[in-house]
């Protein structure tokens, strides 16, 4: 076959996923991009171009504010499923000796992931319930004499929901770095005289390093881009970037719900970007 | 075997914990559907029933929750049919060099990381603009893609990365064509791994919520059902709800795990029979 050839092959074959990409990628961010500089009235959106909406934006304290709270529990979220994650695939990868039950015990740790997201978020209704699970045993063992308000529709309960729906993006990636690392390497640690925190900070961590980025990739740009759980587990009372820009469809400001989602969108990018930096995605999968 | 050290019982107990965590409440809400008549979202139970699973199936005052289910499931298997065969094309494309294949490579990786609600919104506009209505089968089901795809790529280009090239040369040697070759030789070998992309193609276009928010028309998908529910029903029949659809998870799950088993088996047994006719 000539070189010609398998060049054309693989651009056929190419070619359905760079067409969905394109209609379903990168023409509706062109397409917001356009819409972003767009007029609104009560009742539709005029062509124009105009900065109105990202001044409006940028001009407003909320926009501030919103940011700030959203990176803090992108950055909360981080920390935890970081902990939890890691912990983990440690666990799985060195501690549990047989092949089938690695496989098993992962799986366990996998299945919730392909369930609805929106039924785990509303099942820990009867746990953080005024009169749930959690108030009703802490009544009983006498270590509060009030329900605590603060366990449904509030922070600690967007953080609780992250935590729980996406500590499995941490998982998978540093399981699978980890079960790559020749054992000899451990073993060659110990004989050196490495103590097991020892071996577990210079010989394990630095060797998951690409499991943990591509975890904290998919953690931190799920919850920058979340609008659902922080609305439904906060209650309505607290806010992030996506409840702004999913605030503004509902009130048909389809122009500067626009200009929020291309801030977000550059925001994202950054980090993304900058996080990339320290690890080659395709070489590691 | 050396002896357990004390580090195992504890994090065993931790992992233990975890998956308490992980299962728990949906372990709750299975138990509150079955709540009886008077019963309400918390616990104490007041006594145990089928009532909120019987009201399901009778007429529904708000929505209509088979008829999404239905769409859903429809939507799942176009899904799922086409991320497994848009991801295999896609994982044999990589494989080679080609023009724009770098380009390609960060559209996938934009597609993963891109807030789903950037998806639905686009999508949302560019139909309404262009004066195309909105449905679940074309402007839903193509942003659903968005999602899937990426995921089958990347589970292609693990696939690919442990895959030994001498077989493909082998068969090239004994005169396959190209197509041969795919058809005979690489498809049986990855078969077991695009259940697995089908997996993931079924189950996360059935759970998708934010990218068919704004996409999916006037007819809604199922969990856009279930989230409308959770604003104006506050019985338990919201948790029978929840419980049935997990439990089709579940099972749709235990099938692809399954059928991967039962793949894995047989390739295992048949196995090459290379060489035995040497002997």
């Amino acid at each position: 076959m000539g070189r010609m050839r398998a060049g054309t092959v693989a651009w056929l074959q190419a070619a359905p996923m760079a067409f969905v990409l394109l209609v379903f990628l990168v023409a509706p961010i062109v397409m917001i991009t356009i819409v972003s500089f767009w007029q609104a009235t009560e009742f539709s959106i005029i062509p124009a171009f105009d900065f109105d909406n990202y001044e409006f934006l940028f001009g407003s304290s909320v926009t501030y504010r919103v940011f700030l709270n959203t990176f803090k529990y992108a950055l909360i979220t981080w920390a935890f499923t970081f902990v939890i994650g890691f912990t983990v695939a440690y666990f799985l990868a060195f501690h549990v000796r047989t092949l089938t039950w690695q496989i098993t015990l992962f799986l366990l740790c996998t299945i919730p992931f392909w369930t609805s997201n929106i039924i785990r978020m509303i099942s820990w209704i009867p746990f953080l319930g005024r009169n749930g699970i959690a108030n009703s045993a802490l009544i009983s063992w006498g270590v509060i004499d009030e329900p605590l308000e603060w366990l449904l529709f509030s922070d600690f309960a967007v953080i609780l929901a992250f935590v729980h729906l996406y500590t499995l993006f941490m998982v998978v990636p540093i399981f699978n770095t980890m079960m790559r690392i020749d054992k000899s390497l451990i073993e060659a640690a110990r004989d050196a005289g490495a103590n097991g925190a020892q071996i577990l900070w210079n010989v394990i961590v630095p060797l998951c390093k690409p499991g943990i980025m591509i975890g904290s990739i998919f953690v931190i740009t799920l919850v920058m881009g979340d609008f659902i759980t922080v609305r439904f587990m906060s209650g309505s009372q607290s806010a992030n970037v996506g409840r702004l820009i999913s605030n503004d469809i509902a009130l048909l400001q389809y122009p500067s719900a626009a200009a929020t989602a291309v801030v977000l969108l550059l925001t994202v990018l950054i980090v993304i970007a900058i996080m990339l930096r320290f690890v080659d995605i395709r070489k590691e999968l | 075997m050396e002896p357990r050290s004390r580090s195992f019982y504890v994090l065993a107990a931790v992992f233990g914990l975890f998956l308490l965590f992980l299962y728990g409440p949906t372990i709750t809400i299975a138990i509150l559907s079955f709540q009886g008549e008077g019963g309400g979202l918390t616990f104490p139970m007041r006594g145990t029933s089928l009532y909120w699973f019987r009201d399901l199936f009778e007429q529904q005052a708000v929505g209509d929750i088979w008829g999404s289910f239905r769409r859903s499931f429809a939507l799942g298997l176009m899904v799922m049919i086409t991320t497994v065969v848009v991801s295999v094309m896609g994982g044999l494309a990589f494989r080679k060099k080609f023009v724009g294949s770098n380009v390609l490579f960060y559209l996938i990786i934009t597609s993963l990381v891109i807030p789903s609600i950037l998806i639905s919104l686009g999508v949302g506009l560019m139909f309404s603009q262009s004066g195309l209505t909105v449905h679940w089968a074309t402007s839903g089901f193509g942003s659903q893609l968005t999602w899937t795809l990426p995921f089958g790529l990347l589970i292609m280009f693990a696939v690919f990365n442990r895959f030994d090239k001498s077989y493909e040369e082998a068969a090239r040697d004994l005169g396959a064509s190209p197509w041969q070759t795919l058809r005979h030789v690489v498809l049986p070998i990855i078969a077991p791994s695009l259940i697995g992309v089908a997996l993931f193609g079924f189950t996360l276009s059935y759970d998708e919520f934010a990218r068919t928010l704004l996409t999916a028309g006037s007819y809604n998908t199922l969990p856009l059902e279930i989230y409308g529910m959770t604003t104006n029903v506050t019985s338990p029949v919201l948790y029978a709800l929840g419980t049935l659809t997990t439990v089709f998870s579940l099972v749709m799950i235990g099938v692809f795990l399954c059928v991967t088993w039962l793949a894995t088996r047989r390739k295992d047994a048949k196995g090459s029979d290379a060489g035995s006719g040497m002997v």
